[in-house]
């Protein structure tokens, strides 16, 4: 079956000739028409159209926009904070960096909706610190927005205000988990906070209820207030509503950002069509779906199963080549859609060595806290460095093995999962590489591509 | 504080973005490194009286972030990507030939003073690995060749001042 088309929605404008970041251009598009129309309604109507829409998160966890929103505290009499998450980190994933620097009203004008839907008056864009650039975009779309009562006091004489600032971070991947975020803001290290009982719905930033929303949900919400959520949702599957933006990566002929409607495109139509296949003489090996946490998928493995379509329970027998690219039938073959950004390896490709640069990655990054997470992340790079520059022993692969199951599920975060899984996944679907890796390294050119 | 003037109007402005001051912080940390070249004990210190907080509420914040360092560095600050994605096509090697080009080690500054190399971790550009960021530039696909051409480029930009 041949792909379908691209849909693009959030990314129309993007890479287009003669579109500039900046309001003219975006008002000659059709900007802000959004806003004029849907700031007479009441507000709780757009909310209930986000719910309508089925919109879910696109930072990684997929969770229903609509629902994180009704669980705002809206009777504790305190201020209701939003913050846009544009701490866009996970490796693979590189969508939210083009809709900043291209597109920035686009992400305004969703965060100014959003932020009218749920009565917030102070709005934060926190922004990775490694995106200067992008920092200082928004500033002056900011201020542009500003002075065309977009945004502001008063805006469009609605009687409602809103102010945005753009908050940098500085380098920590843990921020982009949304109680670090929090605790960023707030001006101390980005540990995370336990959760439940408290969500931020409930008590976030500053111990008031706070929503926090990815850069690109914020733009579905544009695009759902303007059709409605019945009309937005009939885009896509149900469960997975809308377009999905996919981030290609590593060994494909054509990597970038190709945006779908949700569910409707299979792993092998994206890499084999959309992304031109593998690169010349080369196969696919191994591809992470969803962000570097996310557990790899080995090509040549198939998944079989229920699903139900419909009404309907249908069986499944996929290869990765197969499988759609939504949360539900990622999540049901055991890994997950994440973030959307797609990496690819092919057969040159050790993966012993790819785990080892995952792995110096959690490491580096994990936040500390909880001992766990922080000793456990520590020793699977050791292992898994020293196996590529030292020693490698064939029991290595069972000693990473253990130390990664003993992460998940005893810490504060999601952190603990997503250091833990790359490596309980490599070390399922790749054992053999693993055990042989000692001899299979002698063998090895010396001069070969470093990944660690 | 030595600041130039138009670093403290922006540090007075960017507090009144926060109910809370503490929250500027991180603001303040990155305006003072943009402006002095790191942060220095003083510049902890004055912090901390700025926003009313403990020297150690900042400088636990300092030790946490990676952009934030103590040290002054070279005049330019190469960081090359070093996550996976980047690495599968030749992060490493790219970052090897920066190394090569100014003769110097990672993390220090180029015997010339002019650079700084670094390896730094995802930078959300990875459909079009290799990447560098070089101070707040971002330079794509930068291969072996592109390193030596663009390591050319900033040498001559050198001379060029001197």
């Amino acid at each position: 079956m041949p792909a379908p088309a691209q849909s693009r929605v959030i990314f129309q404008h993007i890479d287009e000739p003669g579109y500039t970041n900046d309001l003219a251009c975006y008002v000659r598009h059709g900007g802000y028409e959004v806003l004029k129309k849907s700031i007479t309604r009441p507000p709780a109507d757009l909310i209930e159209e986000v719910k309508k829409s089925g919109l879910r998160g696109r930072g990684g966890a997929g969770f229903p926009c609509g629902v994180k929103w009704s669980l705002v505290d809206r009777k504790s009499g305190k201020p209701i904070y939003l913050i846009v998450n544009a701490d866009e980190s996970e490796p693979g994933t590189f969508k939210d960096r083009y809709i900043m620097h291209q597109d920035p009203h686009q992400l305004i004008e969703g965060t100014i909706l959003s932020c009218f839907a749920n009565n917030v008056k102070q709005a934060y864009i926190y922004i990775r610190g490694e995106m200067p650039e992008g920092a200082r975009i928004l500033e002056k779309a900011i201020a542009e927005a500003r002075a065309a009562n977009f945004a502001g006091p008063n805006i469009l004489g609605s009687g409602y205000s809103c102010e945005i600032y753009v908050h940098r971070g500085a380098g920590a991947y843990i921020c982009g988990e949304e109680t670090g975020l929090i605790e960023s803001l707030e001006g101390k290290r980005a540990n995370p906070r336990i959760k439940p009982p408290y969500f931020p719905a409930v008590l976030g930033l500053y111990q008031c209820p706070t929503i926090v929303n990815n850069v690109e949900t914020m733009c579905h919400v544009k695009v759902i207030a303007d059709l409605g959520g019945e009309a937005y949702a009939k885009t896509g599957t149900p469960g997975n509503t809308g377009t999905r933006i996919f981030c290609v990566s590593g060994h494909v002929q054509r990597p970038g950002y190709y945006e779908f409607p949700a569910g409707t495109i299979t792993m092998g139509q994206l890499l084999n069509e959309v992304c031109g296949g593998p690169l010349p003489g080369r196969t696919f090996k191994a591809v992470i779906p969803g962000g570097s946490s996310a557990k790899v998928l080995r090509f040549g493995e198939r998944y079989k199963g229920k699903r139900k379509v419909g009404a309907d329970m249908v069986d499944y027998d996929w290869g990765v080549e197969d499988v759609p690219m939504d949360f539900d039938c990622l999540a049901m073959i055991g890994s997950m859609g994440g973030s959307g950004g797609v990496i690819v390896m092919d057969d040159s490709v050790n993966m012993v060595e790819a785990l080892a640069n995952i792995n110096a990655f959690y490491q580096h990054e994990s936040c500390g806290q909880c001992t766990p997470c922080r000793e456990g992340s520590l020793w699977m790079k050791k292992i898994s460095s020293r196996m590529v520059h030292g020693q490698a022993r064939k029991e290595d692969a069972a000693l990473l093995k253990s130390v990664a199951d003993q992460i998940p599920g005893r810490t504060i975060c999601a952190f603990g999962e997503a250091c833990s899984w790359p490596t309980q996944s490599f070390l399922i679907k790749f054992k053999d590489e693993f055990e042989t890796y000692a001899e299979v390294k002698k063998t090895l050119p010396a001069d070969r591509l470093a990944l660690v | 504080m030595n600041l130039k003037p138009e670093t403290f109007q922006r540090i007075d402005e960017v507090i009144t973005h926060y109910p809370v001051k503490r929250s500027a912080t991180l603001p303040l940390l990155h305006l003072i490194q943009e402006d002095a070249g790191y942060i220095s004990e003083d510049a902890i210190l004055w912090i901390a009286s700025k926003l009313e907080l403990q020297p150690i509420n900042v400088l636990e914040v300092v030790t946490f972030y990676p952009m934030f360092r103590r040290a002054p560095i070279g005049r330019r600050h190469i960081k090359v990507c070093r996550t996976l994605s980047c690495a599968l096509l030749g992060g490493y090697k790219t970052c090897e030939t920066f190394q090569e080009e100014f003769k110097t080690t990672l993390g220090a500054t180029s015997p010339c003073g002019e650079v700084t190399v670094d390896f730094v971790e995802c930078l959300a550009s990875c459909g079009t690995a290799p990447v560098v960021l070089i101070d707040e530039v971002l330079h794509e696909k930068v291969d072996a060749a592109k390193a030596r051409q663009i390591s050319a480029q900033i040498r001559s930009e050198a001379a060029a001042r001197k």
